[in-house]
């Protein structure tokens, strides 16, 4: 049975029911249990935002408050993966990524490759992204661009409470290491989840909105941003397909390819840098694959090339709002030759 | 306000959890002549597309809701109006009407009717009921569908009786386990909720493998099953679409279960996307790739189909049944309606194997008739 819950609630409701199904999954990360500055109580926060709340005393041993040392614990839990278990672990902020990437890109990553796939690494890495939360330029990045990059990665980021849960479950039961995003701004957004477990597969993209005027290719937060969009459009009376990638690896092409081929003009939301991000990357596919369906040259909506700023009104600025997108859409539905 | 010649045209109510409609294209237009039954525009769902009829005839004045646009249901998206009412009584209309759809749906709207549970035998099962008073109606949907298989039936059959749909096991919320997966299992949660609901005799409607449940709900207690109405029921005779039931177990993605669904209908624009992601997420949910899977060796052995309703419908011989079927059925032939002996027979033209989503108000009648019978 369907019922609202917050994204944050869905993620604990998939860790919960992992939990009970599977001993060998754990959690491990900085204050998933505890805190510094808690109160005393060893269950004070779970996690800087609440989503690992609950699972220290209903899973004895199995919740793992770690140091701060984001190159050990990740280290751990990627070793742990390899000897049997199922670790779920939480880097708070992806930004903090960088000191753990030997462990990621060039073990992780490579295991199943190396060992001629007798040896599999199903670990979850959980990490936060993205801006809008004033926490200026070292915590607010949107990283996921560079795990795509590596091959041996799955890299996935769901927009909804719907998706957090079902892919978290699937990330779970995944045997390659699984780079798992959540965007700060939607933990509070809240939408139908099945009670029941369930699981999202990896390398489906959904389409969110149908239209036959412009295929809006994104992912993440701007899913939300996109469909605002799309509904502004209406009263102009241009009817936009919204694709949320869900994934970016694997990536579902077809299902970017066919919308592209059906309206002939495409839009790339993305809320990361615009050098080497997913915008780059959709739009180089579909310049290849679906040229001559081109009505329009292709848009891309995307952070500027800079560090996101700590001043309120410039990080306003620098996160693609719903406007940006709309223009972009006149642009290429205005565009003749 | 509005004068009373104006008759608005508003956003149906298609299923229990229908909140809002979305105008997919206007058949009508502006100043066109309108009688009853007429085709006005086509809407879809969060679960289906269909075609809204007109209910009363007179010029169409003036079009309120845009293409595209979501409606909440009962909203007003049309004006019907004599050419006597002034352009300016309209324009206040719209702008009443206009109000409402930018509102969009109230937050306490609720929405779905509540859904219910009963313990049958460690299994818990799902239903929802609509309707105030009346004679009791209990849906049974078939193979991978659920309660909502009956989305355009069950709101206006409840305007005479008390109409309630169910999960059967292995479907929609109900609990996923099948057990041996025999009908007598599934058999077991129609009975189980025709105890939760305290009621002495009761009106089946089945649909397809529904229909062989019912049955046997009927021909193990006959004395509680008032009038049986059988929708493309299967188990009278030995064809079946295979490849149909065994594409949907195995499908995993939307490619793959897309043009099995379409089998369904006979008219392939019923299907949605939305319609295509809910049943995928009703795949995904643990327990169901086993529950349909089990269910497999109870309506197939072979490619040919397994079962003996024929046999549990000559035990029901007392009560009266009816058999619907779309002629254009491409999972159970229409022709074996002909196995079922004594029932009144509705073949329907231009529907496949959902006549209740494609042809709804023809079944609606097929099955009032039928309780009209029993008495």
């Amino acid at each position: 049975m369907a019922r609202n819950i917050t994204y944050r609630e869905a993620l604990n409701e998939a860790l919960t029911q992992e939990m009970e199904r599977d001993e060998t999954v754990i959690v491990m990360g900085e204050d998933n249990a505890g805190g510094a500055g808690a109160p005393g109580d060893d269950d004070a926060w779970g996690g800087v935002l609440g989503v690992t709340k609950g699972l220290y005393h209903k899973f004895p041993g199995r919740v793992l408050d770690t140091p701060i040392s984001e190159s050990a614990f990740i280290g751990a839990a990627i070793g742990a993966a390899t000897a049997g278990m199922r670790p779920v672990a939480e880097l708070m902020f992806v930004d903090f990524m960088g000191v753990c990437f030997d462990q990621i890109y060039n073990q992780a990553a490579k295991f199943r490759y190396m060992f001629g796939g007798k040896a599999v690494t199903p670990v979850v890495i959980r990490t936060m992204y993205g801006a809008g939360l004033r926490a200026a330029a070292q915590h607010s990045q949107c990283l996921y661009p560079l795990f795509t990059h590596i091959p041996g990665l799955k890299v996935v980021m769901p927009s909804t409470p719907y998706d957090a849960k079902g892919m978290m479950i699937q990330a779970i039961r995944d045997n390659d290491p699984v780079m798992f995003f959540e965007h700060k701004a939607l933990y509070d957004s809240s939408g139908p989840v099945p009670e029941e477990s369930y699981v999202v597969p990896f390398g489906e993209a959904s389409v969110v909105r149908e239209g036959g005027d412009v295929t809006i290719v994104t992912l993440g937060r701007m899913v939300h941003t996109s469909l605002e969009a799309a509904g502004q459009l209406v009263a102009d009376g241009v009817q936009c397909e919204v694709i949320d990638l869900r994934t970016t690896s694997p990536l579902d092409e077809d299902t970017v390819l066919e919308s592209v081929e059906g309206t002939g003009r495409l839009v790339v939301v993305d809320e990361a840098h615009p050098r080497c991000n997913i915008a780059t990357d959709i739009s180089a596919l579909v310049a290849r694959k679906a040229f001559g369906s081109l009505r329009a040259p292709i848009e891309m909506v995307t952070a500027p090339h800079t560090p996101v700023p700590f001043s309120n009104a410039l990080e306003d600025m620098y996160i693609p709002d719903a406007q940006r997108v709309v223009n972009a859409v006149k642009t290429v539905t205005g565009w003749t030759r | 306000m509005t004068d009373d010649r104006i008759v608005p045209v508003t956003m149906p109510k298609w299923g229990l959890s229908m909140q809002l409609g979305k105008i997919t294209a206007w058949v009508v237009a502006e100043g066109d002549e309108v009688q009853v039954g007429d085709d006005l525009a086509d809407i879809e769902t969060e679960k289906i597309t269909g075609t809204l009829e007109a209910a009363d005839a007179g010029t169409v004045r003036r079009i309120v809701a845009r293409v595209g646009e979501d409606v909440p249901v009962s909203g007003t998206i049309a004006l019907i109006a004599p050419a006597e009412v002034s352009d300016d009584a309209l324009d206040a209309a719209v702008l009443q009407a206009r109000a409402v759809i930018d509102a969009g749906v109230p937050d306490d709207a609720g929405g779905a009717a509540e859904l219910q549970t009963a313990d049958v035998g460690g299994r818990k099962i799902s239903y929802a009921g609509a309707g105030e008073d009346g004679d009791v109606i209990l849906l049974v949907h078939g193979y991978g569908g659920d309660r909502n298989s009956w989305l355009f039936l069950q709101e206006p059959l409840a305007v005479k009786y008390r109409v309630y749909a169910l999960d059967l096991p292995g479907h929609g919320t109900s609990a996923k386990d099948v057990g041996d997966g025999t009908l007598g299992v599934l058999a077991d949660a129609v009975t189980g909720v025709l105890d939760a609901l305290g009621t002495g005799r009761a009106h089946l409607v089945g649909h397809s493998m529904g229909g062989a449940v019912a049955l046997a709900v009927a021909a193990r207690d006959p004395g509680r099953i008032a009038s049986l109405t059988l929708i493309a029921p299967s188990g009278f005779g030995s064809e079946i679409n295979a490849g149909y039931l065994r594409g949907f177990a195995d499908a995993q993605t939307r490619r793959e279960l897309k043009p099995v669904v379409g089998q369904l209908f006979a008219d392939e624009s019923h299907l949605t996307r939305q319609l295509v992601d809910d049943l995928l997420a009703y795949k995904r949910l643990d327990g169901v790739d086993e529950a349909l899977h089990a269910l497999l060796g109870t309506l197939l052995d072979g490619d040919a189909q397994r079962g003996d309703s024929a046999a549990l419908a000559a035990a029901v011989a007392a009560v009266p049944v009816t058999v619907v079927w779309g002629r254009a059925d491409r999972i159970i032939p229409a022709a074996q309606a002909d196995a079922v002996t004594g029932a009144v027979r509705h073949l329907i033209d231009g529907a496949g194997h959902m006549p209740q989503m494609e042809r709804p108000a023809e079944v609606q009648a097929a099955i009032e008739e039928t309780i009209a019978r029993a008495g």
